[in-house]
């Protein structure tokens, strides 16, 4: 059953044809013999894992789930809050921090009755595209281990593609979940901002960070948002609308949908190999009975100078509270001031060190108003154009990335990385619900992902679009090979 | 471009204990993506309104109402240093 989607194992236990703890088993057992190779983990929870699985187990033997998840192995970003469970986000200042919480994300899928295999390997404080910026170790991609399975949400996404997990969390501000869903050929969703709730995430820059599931198909996506999505007391950016239910909204097709491709996203830069997959499976939305047009967003290419000021900015500000005083890593110092500077120098790496001093340097005195200020008004443009463009289409389809999965060490310099993002981070920045769906694979064997944008909180449109393309494909049965 | 010196301002508003290497490298990096960055200034946005948030939320409140929260001791179970029912830090204070 390693290889199934959570919708197939979960009516396969209700069936009674499989046993959550017996999936648990053979995935933990996956994961031992594969993991070291692939460096998908930094935690394992083996043993919170078969208790929940036994507990799954023993609601279907009583002909009473609590739900289409229960008993579904899933993995989850180390940036989510487990409690009694390390919670590290890939940095060396938060290697021994055990929160005393679960984040709200962990809660309801523990009420779904999901089974937590363990918490995956990220670019350090999710400030990444490759995951070769977690403190700890490289995560390799499933389908050629010489290269980076994307970031930062990066050991998420391989678990998923490696067959190490049914599905997953992980959690996207600049493209942290599409870009690396893209690279290891599997769907990742970024929700509307504010549809899951984010207490108990650790924060990186609060007005783009999005919790965002990876999935094997879109109804495992669709599932998944159902259980997590919702209004958070505890989190006052979370929005009330009442979720709909994902699952029923994927029947339909496409018939009569309008869908624009923007011009801008098919420029310099752009992998042919990608053009030529993302054009054929516009091709293939046609088809199945969607209007296409072109639009025009100008202003995209200003998105990745724009991010680079306000995620900084905000994760400047963020990430302030590593002072070596409450919790995680301390070197001692001769004052409070030393300590703290002695702490941050020690327990983060270059890249965070480098968006801290990006971010502190843009919103410090005399800068302001130049860098913070004007992308905030930047900001506002993107957000005008995407407006005028929804105005005549229901979404928009365009590549995930401009290349496919690059080898590590690839990108050493950091301008070089950060450019990786430039069709991610537009639905970043105003908050829009984007899918990337797996759509072909280049000459050389590596997957291919088409990212369809959606109206805020119009999930519905978006995802069913994206099944009546998976449905008309044949890339979700092409699996990379681990033995 | 940015100096050295205005690297190790940011350094210490940042309180990063940042090394010579690092300073220098820092310098070069951050001088490379400001000259990216840049671009921004040219941008004519005379008479728009910044965005700061994705979604058009203002002023969320709630009733002032106690509830359960965590214990002293696990609050503190994560303190590199503690004192009682404190979390201990260098002296502050001059004699």
């Amino acid at each position: 059953m390693i290889g199934a989607t959570i919708h197939e194992l979960t009516t396969a236990y209700a069936a009674g044809e499989r046993s959550p703890v017996a999936v648990a088993e053979a995935y933990l057992a996956r994961i031992d013999a594969l993991d070291p190779r692939v460096g998908a983990y930094l935690t394992l929870m083996r043993d919170e894992a078969l208790a929940a699985a036994r507990l799954s187990e023993a609601r279907y033997r009583a002909g009473r789930p609590v739900g289409p998840l229960d008993g579904a192995p899933v993995a989850l970003k180390d940036v989510f809050c487990t409690r009694g469970v390390r919670t590290t986000c890939g940095s060396r200042i938060l290697e021994t921090f055990v929160p005393p919480y679960d984040a709200t994300l962990v809660d309801r899928l523990r009420a779904a009755g999901a089974v937590i295999l363990g918490k995956t390997n990220m670019d350090e404080f999710a400030m990444g595209s490759s995951t070769e910026h977690s403190a700890f170790h490289v995560t390799r991609n499933p389908w050629d281990l010489t290269r980076v399975p994307g970031g930062s949400s990066g050991g998420s996404a391989a678990a998923v593609a490696g067959g190490l997990a049914a599905g997953a969390f992980g959690t996207d501000t600049g493209g942290s979940v599409r870009q690396p869903a893209a690279f290891c050929g599997v769907v990742g969703l970024k929700p509307t901002y504010g549809r899951v709730s984010r207490y108990g995430l650790v924060a990186f820059a609060s007005s783009l960070d999005h919790v965002a599931p990876f999935a094997l198909d879109i109804v495992d996506t669709a599932l998944l948002l159902g259980a997590v999505a919702g209004h958070d007391p505890l989190d006052a950016t979370s929005v009330a609308a009442p979720v709909p239910d994902y699952v029923a909204a994927l029947a339909g097709g496409v018939q009569g949908l309008r869908i624009g491709v923007p011009d801008e996203y098919f420029g310099a830069g752009l992998d042919p190999e990608i053009e030529r997959a993302v054009r054929v499976a516009i091709d293939v939305l046609r088809e199945l009975g969607a209007t296409i047009e072109r639009v025009s967003l100008p202003s995209t290419e200003h998105g990745v100078a724009t991010y680079y000021v306000v995620a900084p900015a905000e994760a400047s500000s963020n990430l302030a509270r590593y002072d070596g005083v409450k919790y995680g890593l301390r070197v001692p110092g001769k004052d409070l001031i030393d300590m703290a500077s002695r702490t941050r120098a020690a327990g983060f790496g270059a890249e965070v060190k480098r968006r801290i001093m990006l971010g502190t340097y843009a919103l410090s005195a005399g800068y302001h108003d130049a860098y913070y200020g004007q992308a905030q008004k930047v900001r506002t443009l993107v957000r005008r154009e995407f407006e005028a463009a929804f105005a005549r289409v229901d979404l928009l389809a365009a590549p995930t990335t401009p290349s496919v999965a690059f080898a590590h060490g690839a990108k050493s310099d950091p301008l070089a990385m950060y450019m990786n993002d430039v069709y991610t981070i537009p639905a970043s920045m105003t908050g829009l619900p984007a899918v990337s769906v797996p759509c072909g694979f280049n000459a050389a064997g590596l997957p291919i992902g088409l990212q369809l944008i959606g109206r805020a909180l119009d999930e519905p449109t978006l995802l069913r679009a994206a099944h009546a393309y998976e449905q008309a494909t044949p890339w979700r049965q092409r699996r990379p090979v681990l033995s | 471009m940015i100096s050295r010196e205005d690297v190790e301002h940011v350094a210490r508003l940042a309180r990063l204990a940042l090394s010579e290497a690092e300073s220098e490298r820092m310098r070069e990096q951050l001088s490379g993506i400001l000259a990216y960055i840049d671009t921004l200034r040219a941008l004519d946005t005379a008479g728009v309104e910044p965005t700061s948030h994705a979604v058009p939320l203002v002023n969320v409140m709630r009733d002032d109402e106690t509830r359960p929260c965590l214990s002293q001791d696990v609050a503190l179970a994560n303190a590199p240093d503690r004192s009682d029912d404190f979390f201990r830090v260098p002296r502050i204070i001059e004699d």
